[in-house]
C-alpha cells in the first residue's frame, strides 16, 4: 500500500498545477445557471482547452492514479467542472471505448475529447425508472436503420445534446433483460421532440424526449442487437463508480469555505456546529480514500468498478446532502436566499439519492451482489 | 388524564380542514405558486371570519375565547395545505393590531433577521428598517432580510404555532408518500411493497405521530420547555418527512410540478422562525440543570 505519487505522477501533478495557474485567470466568466446554450459553449470551451494542453483524455486513457490527480488539482484550483460534457466524458465515452467497434471509437471519441459534441442519457422512461429493464421504447429494423418510437424522461442536458445514449427494446418477446439494445442516436434526427422539464430548483435541467419513428443507422448500435443490457451495466458502473469522484474534492473545498464563513459570521463559536463540520471533514476524506481504493482495485483487476461503485454512490450522495444541510446551518437565515450559491446546491443535492439509481436500489445491489444475500426486494 | 381531542376540538379541526380544502385546494396552491408574492386577501378575510386569528382572544374582546390546543389544531391544518401568509404573526397580533383579529389586516413581524410577506403586510411588528428583499427559496413565502436582526427570545406561542404548522407538513407528506407508494408500480408491483420504501413511509409516520403527541401536550401545558421539545420533534418530522417523501417519489419528486418540494421548502423556512432549532435545544439543555426537566 502506497499513497504517495510516483515520480511520473509527481511530474504530472506539477505540470498540471502550473498549467492551471496560467490558464484559469484567462477563462471567460461562467454563464448564468439558466443559460443552457451558454453553459454548453462554456463547458465545451473548457474541454477544448484541456484537449489543446494534452489533458483531454485523462478520464479514459491515463492511469487511474493520474486521473485522480487531475480531479484533485483541477478541483482545488477551482477549475470548471465537466458540466454538459458529463455523459460523454464520464459514461457514454468510456462505454464506447470499452464496447464499441474501431470505427465507432473513431467516430465518437475524438469529438468528445475535443469538446465538440455533447451527449445525453436516454435510459429512463415514465414507467421504467428503478425498473430500467421495463423500458418500452420500441425499435425495429428497417433496411440499414432502426426505427425508434417511444419516450424518455428526466433526460439531463437533452436540450443541448448532439447525441443520446439510447436504450430501446428490439425484441418484445424475449425476457425483459434480453431484448434491449444500446444505440447512439443523433439528437437532430427528424421525429425527436424535446420538452424541457422544470426541476424543483427552478431550472430546466432535464427534459422529456419524445421519439416518433426516429431513424437511427444500424451502424450506431454499440454491442450486439438484444445484448444492450450487458452494455448498460457497463455504462451504469462508470456512472456510479467513477463519475462522481471529482465532486468529492469539490465538496472538500466547500467544507473549507463553510469553516471560513462560519468564522466570519460568528457561528464557529457554536461547538455543535464545529463538530458537525469536523465530522463531515472525516466523511469526505474517507470518501476520497474510498475513491482511491476503488480505482486501484479496478486498475489491478483491469475491469470496471462494478458493485463497489454502489458503495461509493450510496455514501457519497447522502454525505453531499449532509454537507449542504450543514451549509444551511452556517448560513442561518440566508440559507433561504436563492442568490446564495449553497442554497441552489442544497436543492440540487436532493437529486443525488435518486438520479443514477436510488439509494434503495443501491442498498439492494450491495446486499445481493457483494454480500450475496438472496434476491428478494 | 384524558389526552384526546374533545368533540368540539374535532369539529374545529374538521371545519378548518373543510374550509381550507374549499378555499385553498390543489388548484389554488398551483395558482399561488405561479403568481408568487400575491396574498389572497379574500381568503385572509375568510380565515378571519372563521376565527382563525381571533381564536384565543377573549369573547369579551370579540374573540372566540379558545386556547392554545385549538390554535394548534387549526395551525396544523394550515401547515397541511401549505397555506401562505404570515399566519402566526397575524394571529399573535389579534387584539393588539386593529383589523388583525378579523383578517382585515395582514400583520407580519420581524423574526430572527427575517420578515415574511413584508410587501403585502399592512403592519409589520418590530424594526424592519433597512429590510432588503431576498430571492426566497420558498415560492410561497416572500422574504426580506433585516440587517443586524439578532434573534430575540421568541414568544413561546410563536414557537408552538410554528411547531403546529410543521406537524401539519409532517402528517401531509406521510400521506403523500404512502399514496404514491401504493400507486406507483416498478418491477411489477407497487413500490410500497418493497421493504425499503415501506420503511421510509413507516419512519415518517413514527416521527409525525411522536411530534403530534409532543405538540398537543405542549399546547395543553403551555410550558416553554415542553414547547421547545415539541418544536424540535416537529421540525425533524417535517424536514425529514418531506425529504423522505421526495425520495419515495423518485424522479417525479424532483420536478417542479410535484407538490413535494413545496413542503420541504416551507419546512425549511419554518426552521428559521422563532429562535430556530438551536434556541430550543439550548432551552432543553438549560432545563436539565435547572431541575425543571
Ligand atoms: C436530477 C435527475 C437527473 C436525471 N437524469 C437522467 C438522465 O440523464 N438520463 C436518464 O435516463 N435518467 C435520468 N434520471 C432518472 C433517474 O435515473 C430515475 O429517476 C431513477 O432511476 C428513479 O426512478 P423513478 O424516478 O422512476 O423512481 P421509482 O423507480 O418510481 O422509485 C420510487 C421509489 O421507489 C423506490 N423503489 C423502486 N423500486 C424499488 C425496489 N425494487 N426496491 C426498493 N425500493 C424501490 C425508489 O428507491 C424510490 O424511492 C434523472 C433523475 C434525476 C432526479
Amino acid at each position: 500500500m502506497d499513497l504517495s505519487d510516483t515520480p511520473e505522477e509527481e511530474e504530472f501533478r506539477a505540470r498540471l498545477r502550473e498549467w492551471l495557474a496560467k490558464t484559469l485567470p484567462g477563462l471567460p466568466p461562467k454563464p448564468s445557471p439558466d443559460d443552457w446554450p451558454g453553459r454548453r459553449a462554456y463547458d465545451l470551451g473548457w474541454q477544448r482547452r484541456l484537449y489543446d494542453a494534452g489533458y483531454a483524455d485523462v478520464h479514459w486513457d491515463a492511469s487511474p492514479a493520474t486521473r485522480l490527480i487531475f480531479l484533485e488539482e483541477t478541483e482545488k484550483a477551482g477549475a470548471p467542472y465537466v458540466g454538459a460534457n458529463f455523459v460523454g466524458l464520464l459514461h457514454a465515452g468510456p462505454t464506447i471505448a470499452a464496447e464499441g467497434t474501431e470505427e465507432q471509437r473513431e467516430r465518437w471519441l475524438p469529438p468528445i475529447l475535443r469538446g465538440e459534441e455533447v451527449w445525453c442519457q436516454g435510459f429512463s422512461e415514465p414507467d421504467a425508472g428503478s425498473d430500467l429493464a421495463a423500458l418500452r421504447t420500441r425499435a425495429w429494423r428497417d433496411g440499414d436503420d432502426y426505427v425508434v418510437t417511444g419516450s424518455k424522461i428526466w433526460t439531463s442536458h437533452a436540450e443541448v445534446a448532439d447525441w443520446c445514449e439510447l436504450l430501446v427494446r428490439t425484441d418484445p418477446e424475449a425476457p425483459r433483460h434480453r431484448g434491449i439494445t444500446w444505440l447512439a442516436m443523433p439528437m437532430d434526427a427528424p421525429g425527436i421532440t424535446v420538452r424541457p422539464l422544470r426541476t424543483l430548483a427552478g431550472s430546466a435541467e432535464f427534459a422529456e424526449v419524445f421519439l416518433d419513428e426516429v431513424r437511427v443507422p444500424a451502424v450506431n448500435r454499440v454491442g450486439d442487437e438484444n445484448d444492450g443490457w450487458r452494455v448498460t451495466l457497463v455504462t451504469l458502473s462508470f456512472e456510479r463508480g467513477t463519475a462522481f469522484a471529482g465532486e468529492v474534492v469539490a465538496c472538500r473545498r466547500v467544507l473549507g469555505e463553510l469553516a471560513v464563513e462560519a468564522r466570519e459570521n460568528g457561528r464557529w463559536d457554536d461547538p455543535a456546529l464545529r463538530r458537525r463540520l469536523g465530522r463531515l471533514n472525516a466523511e469526505f476524506r474517507a470518501l476520497w480514500r474510498l475513491t482511491q481504493w476503488n480505482v486501484s482495485a479496478a486498475q489491478a483487476s483491469g475491469s470496471v468498478p462494478g458493485a463497489a461503485g454502489s458503495v461509493f454512490k450510496l455514501r457519497y450522495s447522502h454525505a453531499r446532502q449532509e454537507l449542504y444541510d450543514a451549509a444551511a446551518e452556517v448560513l442561518g437565515a440566508d440559507c433561504l436566499d436563492l442568490d446564495r450559491p449553497w442554497t441552489l446546491d442544497r436543492l440540487s443535492s436532493l437529486s443525488y439519492t435518486i438520479a443514477a439509481g436510488t439509494s434503495q436500489i443501491q442498498h439492494s445491489i450491495i446486499a445481493e451482489r457483494i454480500l450475496g444475500l438472496p434476491k428478494g426486494r | 388524564m384524558r389526552f384526546r381531542l374533545t368533540d368540539d376540538q374535532r369539529a374545529l379541526r374538521d371545519g378548518t380542514r373543510q374550509l381550507l380544502v374549499r378555499r385553498f385546494g390543489g388548484e389554488a396552491l398551483r395558482g399561488a405558486v405561479e403568481s408568487p408574492g400575491r396574498l389572497d386577501r379574500a381568503l385572509w378575510r375568510a380565515l378571519g371570519e372563521a376565527g382563525f386569528f381571533a381564536l384565543r382572544l377573549p369573547e369579551a374582546e370579540g374573540g372566540v375565547g379558545l386556547g392554545l390546543p385549538e390554535a394548534v389544531l387549526v395551525f396544523e391544518e394550515a401547515g397541511r395545505v401549505l397555506l401562505p401568509g404570515p399566519l402566526a404573526a397575524t394571529h399573535l397580533a389579534a387584539g393588539v393590531v386593529p383589523g388583525a383579529a378579523t383578517g382585515e389586516a395582514v400583520v407580519s413581524a420581524v423574526d430572527g433577521g427575517l420578515v415574511e410577506w413584508l410587501a403585502q403586510a399592512d403592519v409589520v411588528r418590530g424594526d424592519a428598517a433597512g429590510a432588503v428583499p431576498m430571492r426566497s427559496l420558498d415560492p410561497l413565502t416572500p422574504l426580506h432580510r433585516v440587517p443586524g436582526g439578532a434573534a430575540a427570545d421568541p414568544a413561546p406561542v410563536a414557537v408552538l404555532l410554528t411547531a403546529a404548522e410543521q406537524l401539519g407538513t409532517a402528517a401531509r407528506v406521510c400521506e403523500l408518500a404512502a399514496q404514491h407508494a401504493r400507486a406507483r408500480e416498478q418491477f411489477g408491483r407497487p413500490v410500497g411493497a418493497f421493504q425499503a420504501v415501506a420503511h421510509l413511509c413507516a419512519g415518517m409516520l413514527v416521527r409525525s405521530e411522536t411530534a403530534r403527541a409532543a405538540v398537543y401536550a405542549a399546547a395543553v401545558t403551555g410550558d416553554p420547555v415542553d414547547i421547545a421539545a415539541a418544536r424540535l420533534l416537529a421540525d425533524e418530522a417535517a424536514v425529514r418527512g418531506a425529504r423522505d417523501c421526495l425520495q419515495v417519489h423518485g424522479g417525479m419528486g424532483f420536478t417542479w410540478e410535484s407538490e413535494v418540494h413545496l413542503h420541504l421548502k416551507r419546512a425549511w423556512v419554518r426552521t428559521q422562525r422563532a429562535g430556530g432549532v438551536t434556541q430550543s435545544e439550548e432551552a432543553l439543555a438549560a432545563a436539565l440543570t435547572a431541575g425543571t426537566a
